[in-house]
């Protein structure tokens, strides 16, 4: 253990002492704003902000909101990993460019876009409005679907990634021992890959957790039906900074609580 | 021909190069090898005859099932083959336990989780790998992978066993005793049983036939002797060098009636067959140094050039083929009735007990 701690020592020791001083920067850049965070919190009446109808009404959306991303991101994601990882098709890599697409799109942008295709007069929303009377934006569901697609391609990449990185010679193997199709999908590729679609889900659920910008164009901010924390944090900044910072406060113990979850599996396959 | 049988005969074109073309037939309850270098398309075989890789041209048919012919339209999937594979690496599941991984056949084959978990226990029974059921495949030893890699596929029920190198990811202690292990586990399957390999030992040892196969094409086939004695291409020739004796196993010690052994195995007892490659021993003028177990001293009775190398064959107690390079023998000044010492490492010698391999000629009938 000495000699251990000792070697660690002697690495760092050869590190040139330019570098301490921009990474101590770095570091500060991240961690100032949560000590003001922290310094403005207002510990006494929080359990009164935290209980208030606002709170409770965007946390509840955003569970529900998040909690729906990520199972849909589950269903669709997985089989459009498996299709990018596995089948051999034309277009593949613009479709791949397709799916990573909202990683890079502004999400406000990504919201418009939803409005463009599903708003009153989109060019799905109109006839679906037309047909059953659903409108996607301004209502709940408007906001699972514009979570669900800036969230989804966390999944999907996650999940292609681990399917390329086994050995397709343990499906093989399956195979001989008589597994079918399905199978070999549930019973070899699905456990082997597990961790991965694991840390996948999580990702996708706290990114569909902190969406803002297509939330707030696609679905708007109506408290109770699209607010989630974010918006109201959002919101509450205007009119009731208090209220602001507990929800700030309650997203940084999610983020936290995600990250060190995972810090294991995702980290490290990093 | 029993309706049991496996016969191939086929083409893979891997590319524009390299094609392997195949025909062979296996009868039940017997072994046979195909022995040949790296690269040879021993492992394109494998995958064609499981059902992993169509064939581009001729058929395989198993059990007088056809499996894969494409003229008539017939590709059986490998989940429908029955053909039960110890792969080279052996590819156990690693999220599954050693039990799991001998259950997956039977489960996969619609059997309940129960009878499944029942009988992957009788094949933990059978292959003495009671103890192991709850390990995780990377907590095994090599020699435990290869068993509960035998065990899954034979605890699927298959109708053919193929086995892929299956000594080869082995150090060569552990290797002498599995061969050992697998040459009666082989006797017990009663279907057609291929062994791939590119371990003449191996082949002469556990195979009752040997396809000898380069460069994606059969070269030659019939028994040991056969290869041995009339040896058809420079590979086979090579093959044939490989001197073989018999002898009586004790405590690790093998007394051949004129010399004796020193073997890594110290376990096996009774009558064993040993096998010794010309490229493992060693020729030296003088007493080598660092006292190998194996040493005596001889007279150098035959010197015949092969190429690049020069045979050797060495006088009493004990006659062996050996190969040395040109420089070397040169070096060493060797000529006919030139006294040598000869040396061997224990673990160079291949072991195996006699009468699993009783097919094998005796001591000296085999060389030219």
């Amino acid at each position: 253990m000495t000699a251990r701690a000792s070697r660690r020592r002697r690495a760092a020791a050869r590190l040139p002492a330019l570098l301490w001083l921009p990474a101590g920067l770095g570091l500060t850049l991240f961690l100032l704003p949560f000590a003001g965070l922290l310094a403005r919190t207002p510990w006494r009446d929080l359990p009164v902000l935290l209980a208030s109808d606002i709170v409770t009404d965007a946390l509840r959306l955003s569970l529900i909101a998040s909690l729906s991303a990520a199972g849909i991101a589950l269903l669709l994601g997985v089989p459009l990993a498996w299709l990018l990882a596995r089948a051999e098709f034309p277009g593949r890599s613009l479709v791949r460019g397709v799916v990573t697409l909202p990683l890079v799109l502004p999400p406000v942008v990504g919201g418009a876009a939803l409005l463009f295709a599903f708003g009153r007069r989109g060019l799905v929303g109109e006839p679906l409005y037309d047909a059953t009377g659903l409108l996607l934006p301004f209502s709940t569901w408007g906001v699972v679907v514009a979570t669900t697609f800036v969230a989804l391609p966390f999944l999907v990449i996650t999940v292609e990634g681990a399917l390329r990185n086994i050995d397709p010679r343990y499906e093989g193997a399956a195979a001989t021992l008589g597994a079918g199709r399905w199978t070999v999908m549930r019973r070899v590729t699905l456990p082997m890959i597990g961790p991965s679609l694991v840390a996948g889900l999580v990702l996708t659920w706290a990114r569909a957790l902190g969406e803002f910008g297509a939330t707030i164009t696609f679905a708007g901010n109506l408290q109770g039906r699209t607010q989630t924390l974010p918006l109201a944090v959002f919101v509450a900044l205007e009119s009731d900074r208090d209220a602001a910072v507990a929800i700030s406060l309650i997203m940084v113990a999610v983020s936290l609580l995600v990250l060190v979850a995972l810090r294991d599996r995702w980290w490290r396959a990093l | 021909m029993s309706s049991a049988d496996l016969d191939a005969s086929f083409t893979v074109r891997r590319s524009e190069r390299f094609t392997l073309r195949i025909r062979l037939s296996v009868p039940p309850g017997r072994t046979v090898a195909l022995l040949g270098p790296n690269g040879a398309g021993k492992s394109t075989a494998v995958e064609a005859i499981a059902g992993l890789l169509p064939v581009d041209d001729g058929q395989i048919e198993l059990a007088g099932v056809l499996l894969d012919c494409p003229r008539q339209g017939v590709f059986v999937p490998p989940e429908r083959r029955r053909v039960g594979v110890v792969f080279q690496d052996y590819l156990l599941f690693p999220h599954l336990s050693v039990i799991e991984n001998i259950a997956f056949g039977p489960r996969s084959r619609n059997m309940g989780r129960k009878a499944a978990l029942a009988r992957a226990q009788e094949w933990i029974e059978r292959l003495d790998l009671g103890g192991l059921e709850h390990c995780k495949p990377r907590e095994l030893s090599g020699g435990q992978a290869q068993r509960v890699a035998l065990a899954r596929a034979l605890a699927a029920d298959p109708l053919l066993l193929l086995l892929d190198e299956p000594l080869a990811a082995l150090d060569v202690t552990t290797r002498t005793r599995l061969r050992r292990m697998l040459a009666q586990h082989l006797e017990q399957f009663e279907g057609p049983r291929l062994l791939i390999t590119h371990d003449p030992t191996e082949a002469f040892l556990l195979a009752d036939e040997i396809y000898v196969i380069e460069a994606g094409e059969i070269t030659q086939s019939g028994s040991a002797e056969d290869i041995l004695l009339r040896p058809r291409t420079p590979y086979a020739a090579d093959l044939a060098g490989c001197n073989l004796l018999v002898g009586n196993a004790s405590r690790g010690e093998v007394d051949t009636g004129t010399h004796v052994l020193h073997i890594a195995d110290t376990e096996i007892e009774g009558p064993v067959i040993l096998t010794i490659r010309p490229n493992a021993v060693s020729v030296h003028r003088t007493p080598p140094a660092g006292s190998p177990r194996n040493c005596w001293e001889t007279t150098l009775e035959r010197i015949e050039p092969l190429g690049s190398r020069v045979r050797l064959l060495t006088g009493p107690p004990l006659p062996l083929a050996v190969e040395v390079t040109r420089e070397a023998a040169d070096e060493l000044g060797l000529g006919r009735g030139s006294r040598i010492w000869v040396a061997v490492k224990a673990t160079e010698i291949g072991v195996q007990p006699d009468g699993a391999a009783a097919h094998i000629t005796r001591e000296g009938e085999d060389r030219p």
